[in-house]
């Protein structure tokens, strides 16, 4: 073999290998990443976090109770709001569609989806919070803006995968283009769809910087909904930002729970795709 | 089957918080970040008072308290720098400016090697903060340090990033002392910053000189305290080296307090007096001067009466002098124009 | 009526036509979807307006200037997006600098030499890593990365490369280079994911036909079967700067928030969505506010350029799939 034979297979595997250790590298991130939430935070992760409220600074033994149950609040609501308004716009760009309108949107709900998170809280804020203050209703506006435009994507793509021949067969038995819509197609993408909704709920839930001004913060169980409201993302902010060593614990056990929550539902999500498309052949 | 009870079960849980929580009345405040240790363990302590009112106080700056208190999103907020004349003009309700405790500024630092107090002249904090003092071993800084051995490393410079009170103070002072700070940069809550790192909230500016070798920062003592971190002292006008503490900052505003002003507006940096704390302040909560909601008065004038007498017990034990005795008789009479 | 959906007669017109078409469900089920999907165009064409108009007062005041100007000084009232856009731009760069090449290496494994399960595994990893919020990134950037920065790397940087100006000046441990290291992170597996696609698409008859030709394994995947996929793999880049560019918690908590340019990498720095963060609740006074709200608009149309460009690159691979020299 020539020198500069040898040459090229060795470049080749180095390179070859160079390539391996990358993809090692990224893959190996996310366990770090856990790794370093669960080294730091899981023995915060008690009884007592999970049940009592916020203490003034410098004093132990606060949890994050209202912040659980805040995030849940806005999630819930800006689900609630959001995955009815994407579900259907995505119907109708996958079913109902002409050429130019249904474009349109889909350009429109790509450019939404392209919007940092923080530029929709401002949005929210000045159309919102400016009137009617902060409040949990004005954070879950935020998260269902960012949840509308990701649901009608997926949505279209799952049910656009489905076969034209279901759709004929349903009408040519007679069923009316909703009808068929209904009971034929949205079952037979039904997976998709749902792996679309919790993925887009998923990351909904981590956001933090819609709701720096529309749901703002709160040391106690707050009004109700048209209150300003505490949430796990927020907390852990300004948490983690803060001097005091409790804090800092608190911040790492928010961030557990957090990154939890999120991960299990990608999880459930990708296992519920990845069993396939219901899709008959 | 299981998703239905599971909506079930939160649309029952919403409803049970909705009842459960109109039940109180929800007083939403925000502001400085300076007087937030006092402040949440006074709010926490009244809901023990006043089983139904509770306050919650967001600590995002003076600036913001100011800027939310002017267009109404909280009923009430919190400022280290009184209201200028301009942004009262903006109010619809006049506010009432309420001093409710004296808060010293310290020079807080982190020196690897170096575990002594230091001792900051005027000239060398208004050196540091305009970036003509770049280093730890500067001679105005070792002039006034004679024993202790500081490193040939540069400062980082620590400041407020957001609009905050405690800025004000800062500058406010550095403006009394430094003629060339006053002309260059000016006193405000939010200015342009010769500079530094910016950190949001007081809390901010400790976690990152807490965690940043050879910083210096300007913090509210108890956020020093409570987290171990060096302090220094600040030469007075009379030419005292002294530290923050009780004495020294009720000093300060021993004087201020004979010629305060009707409206409680008042700065109290580079006070006169012997023992007087240069950099201190009073921090005050901006009160509408009509408020519509009778719950909402009662318990907020409840609260101010009890901030008077009660609350100030709290305050020495978390590092803030409590004010003149004079000065609270003068806002008790100011209770009474909350309409 | 047994009409295929694909042959449908063409609505007629008139409104007795239209009331008639109204009796069957179809039209009611069109018009119901059709209105939610307008609700995404209102949302859009709202935040537009609203951005632009409560920006108005900046724009009036300062023109265009607004963004070339690197003053920013509330007490003074002046207001310049430049130190903004710059450690916007800075930190996307710097991360992509770093996250393409060891994404595009992962992508190329993944997609040309790992055996089936095994890249599918490892993709499922790597695309968990997209899910986690990015105030998480953040808090882990603050406790974890600012201490390795600032006692290794940067160190490091400066020992060997300190001639050069992005790599000299006082260590903070917080700055653009911090922040645009998480923020390689963070946009790695959007590189990896979409590139691993591309690669996927590429006919292997590339491969096979530069293998057939004498060419080495990786002369093969680097000279044959990546150009064919550049498209969509520069798409993936566009859409990971797009991404970075409108970051904000993890950039927020490790940029050292200080509104002026600097040319080293170490020094602290700000970006758009930094500051929007930070000052958003707090600015008093009408032409602080609506300068805020003027940079939130140029970040909007700046994310909108790069989104557009990486959508039409990727688009283009996957409908036509190939590449053009």
């Amino acid at each position: 073999m020539t020198l500069r034979n040898r040459w090229r297979k060795t470049l080749s595997y180095f390179m070859l290998s160079l390539t391996g250790v990358c993809a090692v590298v990224a893959v190996s991130l996310l366990f770090l990443i856990l790794g370093i939430l669960v080294y730091n935070g899981w023995q915060s992760v008690d009884w007592n976090f999970f049940t009592k409220l916020p203490k003034p600074p410098g004093e132990t033994g606060s949890g994050m109770a209202n912040a659980i149950v805040g995030s849940l609040e806005i999630v819930l609501l800006a689900t609630i709001m959001g995955l009815p308004v994407g579900f259907m716009a995505g119907v109708y760009l996958s079913e109902f569609g002409g050429k130019t309108f249904a474009f349109l949107i889909r350009y429109m709900a790509d450019l939404l989806n392209g919007v940092p998170s923080i530029v929709i809280g401002i949005f929210v804020w000045t159309v919102v919070v400016r009137r009617y203050h902060f409040s949990a209703i004005a954070g879950a506006v935020a998260l269902a803006l960012i949840l509308i435009p990701i649901t009608a994507r997926s949505t279209e793509q799952f049910m656009s995968m489905v076969p034209q021949t279901l759709r004929e067969g349903a009408l040519a038995l007679g069923a009316s283009k909703w009808r068929a819509i209904a009971t034929v197609v949205v079952p037979a993408a039904y997976r998709g769809i749902a792996t679309g909704m919790i993925l887009g709920v998923a990351r909904i839930s981590g956001e933090t910087a819609p709701l720096l001004f529309t749901s703002l913060n709160n040391q106690f169980w707050g009004g109700g909904l048209s209150d300003q409201t505490a949430s796990l993302p927020v907390m852990v902010y300004t948490h983690a930002m803060a001097p005091y060593d409790d804090w800092h614990r608190q911040a790492w056990a928010a961030g557990l729970v957090l990154l939890f929550g999120v991960l299990l539902a990608n999880i459930a999500a990708r296992l519920i795709l990845s069993r396939g498309i219901a899709v008959q052949k | 089957m299981k998703k239905s009870s599971f909506w079930l079960g939160a649309f029952g849980a919403l409803g049970i918080l909705l009842v459960v929580a109109q039940a109180k009345v929800l007083i939403n405040a925000a502001g400085a970040t300076f007087p937030y240790p006092i402040y949440g363990k006074w709010f926490d302590e009244f809901t023990k008072v006043d089983s139904d009112a509770q306050i919650n106080y967001q600590s995002i700056g003076s600036g913001g308290g100011i800027r939310q208190f002017t267009e109404g999103t909280v009923d009430f907020g919190a400022s280290d720098m009184p209201m200028t004349d301009e942004q009262i003009g903006k109010v619809k309700n006049k506010p009432l400016h309420f001093p409710t405790v004296l808060g010293g500024l310290v020079p807080t630092y982190n020196i690897p090697g170096v575990t002594q107090e230091l001792k900051f002249t005027p000239e060398a904090l208004a050196g540091i903060y305009l970036k003509k003092i770049t280093k730890w071993n500067d001679p105005e800084l070792t002039k006034a340090n004679a024993g202790v051995k500081l490193p040939d490393n540069e400062i980082v410079v620590v400041h407020r990033s957001d609009g905050s009170g405690t800025t004000f103070v800062w500058t406010d002072y550095l403006s009394k002392v430094s003629p060339e700070w006053k002309a260059r940069v000016g006193a405000n809550t939010s200015v342009s910053w010769p500079v530094g790192l910016g950190g949001k909230g007081n809390e901010g500016v400790a976690g990152i000189v807490k965690q940043t070798p050879n910083s210096i920062g300007y913090v509210e003592l108890i956020y020093a305290l409570q987290n171990k971190m060096d302090y220094g002292s600040v030469r007075n006008s009379a030419g005292t080296f002294l530290k923050a503490d009780l004495d020294s900052v009720t000093e300060a505003a021993a004087a201020a307090a004979k010629t305060m002003p009707a409206d409680f507006r008042v700065s109290i940096t580079n006070a006169s007096g012997k023992k007087a704390y240069p950099i201190a302040s009073f921090t005050w909560l901006l009160i509408p001067s009509k408020i519509d909601d009778p719950a909402k008065k009662k318990a907020i004038v409840t609260f101010l009466g009890w901030m008077l007498k009660d609350g100030q017990k709290f305050a020495g034990s978390l590092g803030y002098a409590p004010l003149p005795k004079d000065v609270v008789a003068r806002e008790q009479k100011q209770i009474a124009l909350i309409q | 009526m047994a009409t295929s959906a694909a042959v449908s007669a063409p609505p007629r017109r008139g409104a007795r036509a239209f009331v008639r078409r109204l009796r069957s469900g179809d039209e009611i089920a069109r018009l119901i979807t059709l209105a939610f999907a307008t609700s995404i165009l209102l949302v859009t064409v709202g935040l537009v307006y609203e951005l632009w108009s409560t920006s108005s007062l900046a724009r009036q005041k300062f023109g265009l200037s607004f963004l070339t100007s690197s003053t920013w000084d509330p007490v003074a009232g002046q207001f310049g997006a430049l130190p903004f856009i710059y450690g916007t731009v800075i930190t996307s760069v710097i991360a992509l600098l770093i996250a393409v090449p060891i994404g595009l290496g992962a992508a190329i494994f993944l997609a040309e030499l790992a055996p089936a399960r095994l890249s599918s595994a490892f993709t499922f990893f790597i695309e968990l890593l997209a899910a986690v919020p990015s105030v998480i990134y953040g808090t882990l950037a603050w406790f974890t990365l600012v201490p390795l920065m600032r006692d290794y790397v940067d160190p490091f940087l400066k020992k060997t490369l300190g001639f050069l100006p992005m790599f000299s000046g006082t260590i903070f441990g917080y700055g653009y280079l911090t922040a645009g290291a998480i923020l390689a992170i963070m946009t790695l597996p959007f590189i990896i994911s979409i590139s691993r696609e591309a690669l996927l698409e590429v006919p292997v008859e590339q491969r096979e036909a530069a293998l057939a030709l004498g060419a080495t394994r990786w002369e093969s995947t680097w000279q044959a079967v990546v150009p064919w996929a550049r498209l969509g793999i520069f798409g993936s880049v566009f859409l990971a700067l797009a991404r970075a560019l409108g970051e904000t918690m993890a950039v927020t908590m490790v940029i050292g928030n200080d509104p002026s340019i600097h040319a080293s990498l170490f020094a602290p720095g700000y970006a758009i969505a930094a500051i929007l963060a930070n000052e958003f609740t707090e600015a008093t006074g009408d032409i602080y506010l609506q300068s805020l709200v003027c940079l939130g608009l140029v970040l909007f149309l700046l994310t909108i350029v790069i989104n557009a460009l990486a959508r039409l690159l990727i688009i283009a691979t996957t409908r036509r799939g190939s590449a053009h020299p």
